[in-house]
């Protein structure tokens, strides 16, 4: 009976093992035709026309690299902030209750309500901006995306940067209040260049959410093969041209394209959670 | 008559509820070591570390009574002004790992933000270095990072960082605790270097090392500051019962 | 000299003031996503919208009832398949720290924690849709199971790891047999760690879309069976929100109400389980 248990384990742990070799595989087997056919030029293509068979992913790989950074970039303060404020100024404390809670939240809600809540209350707002800025009013675009995505990803680097900030020894921030700084100052010389990995591993990890997010992005983003010239024009990122067209692939190289862009979004996905991980766990046993 | 720097007068310490130091008087003399030794729990550490006025960044501590600094109390004046005329040197060494060992000697500027020429800059760190003794053992690798010390060579570092800002007094929290015997016994023959030049208070739970290092000793028990004389005289005709009780090793 | 003080102090000062302006900020979205969502949903639900199908377009009323059911038979086998093979899984990790087979397990648990979700859903698609030559339940169930999957396995190792050696030693030196001892005395011990972790992983895939786009795929009937498409919350949601008819926005507006209660009801109940039935030591 022992015996049988453990060996009902290894095959457990077996099985999970093949199971991810599988999906890889299957993803490769499923590309296979076109990366035979389309080489290189898969990735560097410019036009996506399926009617004319020309699959070109360009288009589709600047809209998954705009919206992920633009999300970043207007996320990673607040990230920051919340990780300050909950990791320094308020480690306890009913106030850090609740915004901990609410940071919870926010990564629980899921992304078909923030794409439809997108959908009906962001994008009005982003054409009456765009009308005063003068340029198209289409409401959806890249630039919205950004928006509902930088909400979503927040979390993430904000709780992982917070477990970081309070792992920073009081031996060292003591040192520097002994020396006469200020609570900036500590926080500035002492705290954020010995967390700065682990911050780091917070910005990887919510950037790996932004790439693999779909149906918030693809609400939003207006859904359009053409190359993006400025940020306030609809576009596609490689998950939502899958999630548009995939079931309606009528040829085998239309389906085999749209499986080689999964693999890359799995590919890169991936790597970048595991830079990630890798990150975290060297932090935590040094 | 040895003139006074440091005098503490109805001092009280608190955490919370927790009345922590009772009623403490005390005057030091200029270019003294002083020791605090007591038992663990005593009050010597909480009241050291109201001198530089660290005490208070605990959530809930408070004070009562005047701490004066040549006759000027210093919770009147504002704690980042007190922490540059004050200095400390803690337990552990605690060296800045991300900074090399150039830059933790100077870190106290640094983190000021008071801006300094290069070259008063490397004046400053190689005096700071050579009054801690540390200068001929680091000055080819000043630009490495600290880590490679060793825990006595750290904690001179430490020194070098707290005596790079002239401070008036210098107080050191149990500074040998963690350290090997050789290491202790270079950083007691240095103490007696930097009196030249500094005021030292320094805490200890080692009889013997007050013995050996300073010039006065405060005796602390259960909050109280029970005997304050010469060290001599201390250890050779304590007035107190309990301070000849400790001495004597009934308690520790 | 002062005056640099006072300055230093000044910027130390505006610093926490804008760290907390910024943290206070992101609540905002937050709850103005939730009021709003609580504003348009609430007056669409009703009796006959939790019982009711969704009715052709043009004609008024209808209801969720097909996605209600759905969404519960496609999570309660997901986490039918998940949770036994991700406990045992997190028993192996947590029992084997240094084997070979242990690290790769580790590796390949990561890797699909990682996985995008839509990428799970066209394999599956190829896996179970195209074999069995129709959408169904059951592919989007396997779907989503595979996305609880590395969440059951980190919770269950993690809380076994935190156990006492100690408690497993006294099971030993009792004569159990090894898989009493884990089963009878380990995981009881660590019982809710391990199932909120399970809660945890149902409260995140419950609203789950992409993977089922290609595996579930949606069903404008009301269906039970398995074997065939079947209609979920967040499909319906997607499906409904991004058409042209007001109707069925108002059917999505209810829905989503409906999702965000079930979601976060499911995140409260995940704390309370990890509060109230913890083992202390």
């Amino acid at each position: 009976m022992e015996k049988f248990f453990k060996t009902a384990l290894i095959l457990i742990a077996l099985s999970i093992l093949i199971l991810v070799i599988s999906f890889l595989l299957t993803l490769i087997v499923q590309s296979m035709p076109s990366i035979k056919a389309l080489g290189f030029g898969f990735l560097t293509g410019k036009t996506w026309d399926p009617v004319a068979n020309v699959y070109g992913t360009y288009p589709f790989l600047l809209g998954t690299l705009l919206t992920s950074f633009l999300a970043l970039l207007i996320s990673i303060p607040f990230s920051f902030a919340i990780a300050i404020f909950l990791g320094e100024y308020y480690p306890r404390g009913w106030f850090s209750e609740f915004l901990k809670n609410s940071i919870e939240l926010i990564a629980a809600v899921p992304s078909v309500i923030y794409g439809f809540w997108g959908l009906f209350v962001l994008v009005p707002l982003v054409r009456t901006l765009e009308l005063k800025l003068g340029v198209t009013p289409y409401g959806i675009g890249i630039f919205t995306s950004s928006l509902i995505l930088a909400i979503m990803i927040i979390p993430y680097a904000a709780s992982l940067g917070r477990e970081m900030i309070r792992m920073v020894p009081s031996s060292l921030k003591e040192a520097a209040y002994s020396l006469g700084a200020t609570r900036y100052e500590v926080i500035r010389a002492v705290i954020l260049p010995y967390a700065k990995s682990g911050l780091l591993a917070g910005v990887l990890l919510s950037l790996g959410r932004a790439l693999g997010e779909t149906m918030a992005v693809t609400m939003v983003i207006g859904n359009t093969s053409l190359i993006p010239k400025s940020i306030f024009d609809p576009g596609n990122t490689m998950a939502s041209v899958i999630a548009n067209e995939f079931t309606e692939a009528a040829s085998t190289l239309y389906l085999s394209s749209l499986i080689e862009l999964g693999l890359v979004l799995f590919l890169v996905t991936v790597i970048i959670n595991l830079i990630g991980k890798r990150i975290i766990k060297r932090f935590t046993t040094d | 008559m040895e003139s006074t720097i440091l005098k503490a007068i109805d001092f009280d310490a608190y955490f919370g509820e927790n009345h922590a130091v009772k009623k403490v008087n005390i005057e030091i003399p200029k270019n003294n070591v002083v020791a605090v030794m007591g038992p663990s729990g005593c009050g010597k550490t909480t009241f050291l570390r109201c001198i530089n006025r660290m005490h208070e960044l605990i959530e809930g501590a408070t004070t009562k009574g005047k701490m004066l600094l040549n006759n000027e109390d210093i919770y009147e004046m504002h704690p980042i002004f007190v922490r540059h005329k004050i200095g400390m040197v803690f337990q552990r060494p605690n060296p800045f790992p991300n900074l090399s060992i150039y830059d933790n000697a100077i870190a106290g500027y640094k983190l000021n933000g008071m801006k300094i020429a290069k070259a008063d800059r490397d004046v400053i760190v190689e005096q700071s270095l050579q009054k801690a003794a540390l200068w001929n053992e680091v000055k080819d690798s000043l630009h490495k990072k600290g880590t490679f010390l060793s825990g006595g060579q750290q904690q001179r570092l430490c020194i070098a960082r707290a005596i790079a800002m002239e401070p008036e007094v210098l107080l050191l929290d149990e500074p040998t605790s963690a350290l090997d015997p050789i290491s202790t016994s270079s950083i007691e023959v240095l103490l007696q270097e930097l009196k030249k030049n500094y005021t030292l208070i320094v805490v200890t739970h080692n009889m013997q090392q007050a013995a050996r290092v300073s010039d006065k000793t405060a005796f602390f028990y259960l909050g109280e500051l029970i005997e304050y004389d010469d060290t001599k005289n201390m250890f050779t005709n304590p007035q107190d019962k309990r301070t000849q009780n400790y001495i004597t090793g009934r308690f520790s | 000299m002062k005056q640099n003080i006072k300055y230093r102090i000044g910027k130390s000062k505006f610093f926490k003031f804008m760290v907390i302006l910024l943290a206070i900020l992101c609540t905002v979205p937050l709850f103005v996503i939730l009021i709003y969502i609580l504003k348009e949903g609430i007056t669409k639900i009703n009796w006959h919208f939790l019982v009711n199908l969704p009715k052709p377009v043009g004609e008024t009323g209808g209801g969720i009832a097909n996605a209600l059911v759905g969404s519960l038979l496609i999570v309660f086998f997901a986490a039918l398949i998940a949770i036994p093979i991700g406990i045992m899984g997190g028993i192996y990790l947590s029992e084997n720290r240094k084997s070979w087979l242990a690290n790769w397990t580790r590796l390949a648990v990561d890797v699909l924690q990682g996985t995008p979700s839509i990428v799970v859903g066209i394999v599956i698609y190829f896996w179970i849709v195209k074999p069995l030559s129709t959408f169904s339940a059951l592919s989007g169930s396997v779907a989503l199971a595979i996305m609880m999957l590395p969440i059951v396995v980190r919770s269950t190792e993690e809380t076994l790891k935190l156990l006492p050696d100690s408690l497993k030693e006294a099971g030993l030196a009792l004569g159990l047999p090894y898989q009493r001892v884990i089963l009878r005395i380990l995981l009881p011990c660590g019982f809710s760690g391990v199932i909120s972790g399970a809660i945890l992983a149902v409260a995140r895939i419950a609203g789950e879309t992409a993977p089922l786009l290609f595996t579930a795929f949606g069903n404008p009937y009301f269906s039970t069976n398995i074997l065939k498409p079947m209609q979920s919350l967040p499909l319906l949601i997607f499906n409904y929100a991004t058409s042209p008819y007001d109707d069925w926005h108002n059917l999505a507006w209810g829905a989503a109400l409906i999702l965000l209660i079930w979601v976060l009801l499911l995140n409260i109940i995940t704390k309370i389980t990890t509060r109230r039935w913890k083992v202390q030591f």
